[in-house]
């Protein structure tokens, strides 16, 4: 049985058994939920379903309802392509990296992390399915036989690198998060009283029974994940940066992006995963699994990748003079003061000076500092992936091609409705599915359990 | 005859795998162990075999490999050559660096789902299969030993009900065993 020193921070606080962690996720998803959460639900998909409506219109009008224009052909779309699979990587990150060295706090925050990728994996997707103009024939990305002559895809192209690794990412993470729900959903179902709520959990669990045998294979089947998913993490986001470091757009090509794109993600990542986390434990009332010590752990993630993408971004200015090329150095000279001033020094606020507060301990243990700092950082990394794409592509090589680019009503109502439709799916998985590792988090009540650490836990402690 | 089962029921993970230390030592044959999380040292302790999945994984990864090298070879090299952008495309091995990101993913494709697939069912976890352990609770917080007594042909069933008595057992139960899948 593995030891842990005494004057480490339990991770589940309070005298809590076996049973008690079972008790404290099940009872959000058996008994009624709060009225809050029926409210939050109902804007979300509202404000989702406006988003789906304005891509209905979207795909039937055509990629001329948004702002784009032939100098900026890219705007809002990628933005948000990038905005979202940099917040998927933190979960997977969570689950995979974490698992690989050994931290046993991800185990009260892995479930919710995975779902919040998925999600968010799921409204990335949608940014290059839309923006194609001709959905009906998106299938035309698929290396299939066909009558045109056999015309293929170009495997040298990093936009279709980017339809492989994403459609892999989406489906490995889909995949080693349900494996992960199936000993979870098998305790439901045996709890579950109402005969619709048995077969449901019945038929989600798969006929779990928690052999022996079952959980050997389980192990290695996480951990197989594991090392499988967290070179996708590396691997996804450094070909999303290929599709802007393998141009030759001044502030595009430039081999710093793929190091730069990852640090990016996981920092944006783990600030929404602070997010949804800091409302989820006051809401679920999980406060005795999710506490200062994951919050503390996280903010410094956020702190050291957030530092890696300002050394990024100082290198990247450095580099635009030393190279001589006067076109890189125009391209950040208009970064810094050109239309888009504002959005830059947004981004430099948000994204450089916030995690920069994170080596004050007394604001890292903050749970109210850390809620205003996440969202100031997913801000800043939105206006980072905008920066990048817009005020690089406005102004490139020729002047006389030089324009403005301005987001239409579609542009934002696809966004906002991105949004509203990530929070709806998290809403549900909130109310209908384990928010907790609740088989993961038994495994570590006896090292790092509050009242097993101060010796206060009920008997069997002489069975050693 | 049919075949008769034990269920000693325990409520903690330590108990149950030092009673089943004592039992296997004792000459019982613990056939399974059920529990809501997997009891570390279990395995060797009532004879788990190390699982292959992570061998098939390995191959499965190697298959995906292969056949993405193929499919990159036939398509862009063999069928329809283009020059597309300077890049080289006159042979496979000229053009590979361009293939690299889509080598890697469908390497690591086929490796996860060959072997989720794989898990699911050498488990018999599927959808729609029945559960088949004994108790609800071995899903919350009890840990139960299966013991079939067709797998201890040495011992009566009362000799091992004495046995089971020695450990910090909570209940023990004897029926008919059914197979359920």
């Amino acid at each position: 049985m593995h030891k842990e020193s005494a004057i480490r921070e339990p991770l589940i606080l309070g005298h809590k058994t076996y049973h008690d962690i079972t008790e404290d996720v099940c009872r959000s998803i058996e008994g009624k939920a709060p009225k809050a959460w029926y409210i939050m639900l109902g804007i979300a998909m509202l404000v989702g379903l406006y988003g789906v409506g304005c891509i209905c219109y979207l795909l039937g009008t055509g990629i001329g309802t948004w702002g784009l224009n032939k100098t900026v052909e890219w705007a809002w779309d990628i933005t948000n392509f990038v905005w979202w699979v940099g917040i998927g990587h933190a979960g997977t990150l969570i689950s995979a990296v974490l698992l690989l060295f050994r931290q046993r706090w991800r185990m009260a925050i892995n479930r919710s992390a995975e779902a919040m990728t998925i999600f968010a994996v799921f409204m990335a997707g949608l940014f290059p399915l839309i923006h194609m103009g001709r959905l009906w024939v998106g299938y035309w990305v698929m290396p299939i036989p066909n009558q045109f002559g056999s015309l293929w895809v170009n495997f040298n192209s990093p936009l279709l690198w980017d339809v492989f690794a994403i459609s892999t990412y989406l489906s490995v993470s889909l995949v080693f998060w349900y494996i992960g729900l199936i000993p979870d959903f098998a305790t439901i179902r045996d709890r579950a009283k109402s005969p619709v709520a048995k077969k449901a959990y019945s038929i989600l669990s798969f006929g779990w029974s928690g052999r022996a045998k079952h959980w050997n294979r389980f192990e290695i089947v996480s951990l197989v994940l594991a090392g499988l998913a967290t070179p996708l993490v590396f691997s996804v986001h450094s070909i999303v940066s290929f599709d802007f470091a393998t141009s030759v757009i001044p502030g595009w090509h430039t081999t710093i992006f793929p190091p730069y794109f990852v640090a990016g993600a996981v920092f944006s990542g783990f600030a929404m995963v602070q997010t949804l986390l800091l409302i989820l434990r006051k809401g679920m009332k999980l406060e005795a699994y999710i506490h200062t010590k994951h919050v503390e752990y996280m903010n410094i993630v956020i702190m050291v990748t957030g530092s890696i993408v300002g050394v990024a971004y100082l290198t990247e200015l450095f580099i635009s003079w030393y190279s001589g090329v006067e076109y890189e150095s125009y391209a950040f000279i208009n970064r810094a003061t050109g239309p888009y001033w504002w959005a830059y020094w947004s981004m430099m606020t948000c994204n450089v000076i916030s995690p920069q507060l994170m080596w004050i301990r007394k604001l890292r243990r903050s749970l109210l500092f850390t809620f205003f700092i996440s969202i100031v950082v997913n801000i800043g990394m939105w206006f980072e992936r905008f920066v990048i794409i817009v005020t690089s592509i406005h102004r490139d090589y020729l002047p006389s091609a030089w324009s403005m680019f301005y987001p239409t009503w579609v542009d934002i109502g696809i966004f906002i409705g991105t949004l509203g439709l990530f929070f709806s799916f998290y809403l549900l998985f909130a109310r209908y599915f384990p928010v907790l590792a609740i088989s993961e988090l038994k495994t570590i009540l006896k090292i790092s359990g509050e009242s097993y650490k101060n010796g206060t836990a009920p008997g069997h402690n002489d069975h050693h | 005859m049919a075949d008769r089962v034990i269920y000693a029921t325990y409520d903690d993970d330590e108990t149950l795998k030092n009673s089943a230390k004592k039992l296997v030592s004792g000459g019982v044959h613990i056939s399974d162990v059920f529990s809501p999380f997997p009891i570390h040292g279990i395995d060797p302790i009532i004879g788990v075999k190390h699982t292959r999945l992570g061998i098939a994984a390995f191959m499965l990864g190697i298959t995906g490999l292969a056949l993405a090298v193929l499919g990159f070879k036939l398509i862009m090299i063999d069928d329809w050559p283009m020059n597309i952008g300077g890049k080289p495309n006159f042979t496979l091995l000229e053009n590979y660096p361009a293939f690299v990101p889509i080598s890697f993913e469908f390497t690591v494709l086929f490796a996860a789902h060959g072997m989720a697939l794989l898990y699911l069912f050498r488990n018999k976890t599927l959808p729609g299969m029945p559960a088949d352990n004994p108790y609800p609770r071995t899903t919350d917080d009890r840990f139960v030993m299966e013991i079939r007594l067709s797998e201890n042909h040495g011992m009566s069933a009362s000799e091992i009900h004495t046995k089971i008595k020695e450990t910090s057992v909570i209940e023990i139960e004897e029926k008919d065993y059914v197979v359920i899948k």
